[in-house]
């Protein structure tokens, strides 16, 4: 018998130890760092103190409050919409499917074969002044010509909602598609109407892909800025706008980290709480 | 039949009627409409790279023109911002597929203490979003300035390897997930077999083992090469001067984007679709899913 047969446990540990080791160093610890850097104090010119300043919290909370709250709003909308539109497409996909199943599924993660920064930018081309979409409407007079989409609220929350889409759908099509089709048809022998079916069986059944695509959607919904900063307006910026702007154009680290740390905070303390209900195994994707 | 009866007959009729004419005509519609949408940016960023290249920015159609697709690379910059792309997402995807697989063999073939603290570790980085990934790499690397165990110069200047180190850290628990979901049910039995028989590790890991692996460890890597190659977020934080084809693009859209984005975008997109549609064709082909095979099997016993 060889010492690996003898000694699962301990290879099983010699598995684990390079990616963990990894990711302790660039992961857990960086984050430990980031709350440090954000009790610094100084500038990039004299050099920086670790003095243990907490007072910046309150005072990034004060003054950015606008942005996280536009981010939670923006967030918390385009995961609305992309369960509205995703929804339907995963249950379609998942029950009428039948054989083009594998090409829909190929067509919801078709996106992310071209660089997200590609795809919003040709909704810049769609939904410009002149463009695909408005200037055909204007040209017939159907919309005033001082109408406008890009620059809007309205259309950061739309590429937001596009560039997540899969993020919701894929979850949701895996729980539906792991539905007995026999519970199903016993719905149905006992009398269960379509809408009935669905409400009590289906859609409790789908519950977990549910909160995995509203994790999955609305975590990078929260902090992105990319959306923002390509159709979107100052008046539109998101808290993930300031983050960026305050490490790369002002230098400022402390409240750029603070930052950082809340929205970080705010996201893990969710997260935890979903952990709690349904399982480490199930909320990562593994049954075993 | 009475009146009431009668009535709550129709009215069934009608919702089922109402029913029928969702499932059966609104679905497909809405799945049909869901999918174009998806569709929908990808078909104009194709369409514009056969746009003609004589105004500054291309946003507005001039017309058709190929003139672009015979010199893809033609723009300051360009050229090295796509090598660098390719090579921080090759050797990323190296590292991570590397990484990621060990630690998904160890989580699907062992039982071991400390097990959901780490699922737990591998679910974070996925769910942290990914400006606190590359903010939080970035005050390590300024930090590190400050620690006298790190060597001068083994972050800054921030570059290659800097965006490489994020590139491997941020991939890893995708291969990890990845590679799970493929090897549920992983026939240990065969290596338990094989090593009865008297093949020791080396042999029973490259001839058992390897094999029953190697397609999820495709997907996976698969899967790390197109979200590194596809980074902006995560990189911009931890580039300093260097390019990647993501900053590239950002870098352009205030002057204009040149058409010849377009066409590497395409480009990648098509290589991307290729690879995709070659692997799920070569599974499909040349051998059954080795696991799927071994159930099949395991079923007919």
């Amino acid at each position: 018998m060889s010492w690996f047969r003898r000694h699962p446990t301990a290879t099983a540990y010699l598995l684990l130890a390079p990616g963990i080791a990894y990711l302790a160093i660039f992961y857990l610890y960086p984050t430990l760092q980031m709350f440090l850097v954000s009790l610094w104090t100084g500038t990039v010119e004299a050099g920086y103190q670790l003095t243990f300043n907490f007072g910046i919290y309150p005072q990034a909370l004060a003054q950015y409050s606008d942005h996280f709250l536009r981010s939670l709003l923006y967030g918390a909308i385009a995961t609305l919409l992309t369960f509205l539109i995703g929804f339907p497409l995963a249950y379609f996909i998942a029950f009428r499917g039948g054989r083009y199943k594998s090409l829909l599924l190929f067509l919801v993660i078709a996106p992310f074969f071209t660089s997200f920064l590609l795809r919003t930018l040709s909704w810049r081309i769609i939904f410009a002044d002149q463009g695909l979409a408005l200037g055909p409407l204007k040209d017939l007079d159907l919309l005033p010509e001082e109408f406008r989409l890009t620059a809007t609220p309205s259309a950061v929350i739309a590429g937001i909602t596009y560039n997540f889409l899969p993020f919701m759908t894929l979850p949701l099509y895996v729980a539906l598609e792991r539905i007995p089709p026999n519970l199903l048809e016993a719905a149905e022998d006992l009398y269960a109407g379509t809408w009935q079916r669905f409400r009590r069986v289906t859609l409790p059944l789908a519950l977990p892909g549910v909160f995995a695509g509203t994790l999955l959607t609305f975590i990078p919904a929260m902090g992105d800025f990319v959306n923002a900063e390509l159709l979107g307006s100052p008046q539109s910026q998101m808290i993930g706008n300031v983050i960026q702007a305050r490490f790369l154009r002002v230098s400022d680290y402390p409240t750029g980290a603070a930052l950082s740390f809340i929205l970080m905070a705010a996201i893990l303390v969710g997260v935890f709480i979903y952990a709690r209900v349904v399982g480490t195994e199930e909320l990562t994707g593994g049954t075993s | 039949m009475r009146g009431p009866a009668r009535e709550t007959v129709k009215q069934g009729r009608r919702v089922r009627r109402l029913a029928h004419l969702l499932d059966r005509w609104l679905l497909p519609l809405y799945a049909l409409l869901a999918v174009s949408y998806l569709a929908l940016p990808v078909l104009v960023m194709i369409l514009f790279s056969f746009n003609d290249p004589s105004g500054r920015s291309n946003i507005s159609w001039r017309g058709f023109s190929l003139e672009s697709w015979f010199d893809p690379l033609g723009q300051p910059g360009l050229a090295e911002a796509v090598t660098t792309s390719l090579a921080v997402a090759l050797f990323a995807t190296l590292a991570a597929t590397v990484l990621g697989v060990l630690i998904g063999l160890a989580l699907v073939r062992h039982r071991f203490r400390g097990r959901s603290s780490i699922n737990l570790l591998i679910f974070l980085p996925m769910s942290t979003p990914e400006i606190v990934l590359g903010v939080s790499l970035l005050t390590l690397f300024l930090a590190s300035t400050q620690y006298a165990f790190v060597p001068e110069g083994t972050f800054f200047p921030l570059g290659f390897h800097t965006i490489l180190i994020a590139h491997i850290m941020f991939n890893i628990s995708y291969v990890v997930v990845t590679m799970r979901a493929r090897l549920q049910g992983f026939p240990r039995h065969l290596e338990e077999a094989a090593m009865d028989l008297g093949a020791n590790e080396w042999t029973t890991f490259w001839r058992v083992t390897f094999p029953l692996i190697l397609p999820g460890v495709m997907a996976a890597a698969l899967l790390a090469f197109s979200l590194s190659i596809d980074d902006y977020v995560i990189t911009v934080f931890t580039s300093g001067q260097a390019t990647t084809f993501p900053l590239y693009i950002y870098g352009s859209q205030q002057r204009g984007i040149p058409v010849q984005v377009n066409v590497v975008g395409t480009i990648i997109f098509l290589v991307a679709v290729g690879m995709v549609v070659l692997s799920t064709l070569l599974q499909r082909w040349q051998r059954p899913d080795p696991v799927e095979a071994v159930e099949v099997e395991g079923a007919r016993t």
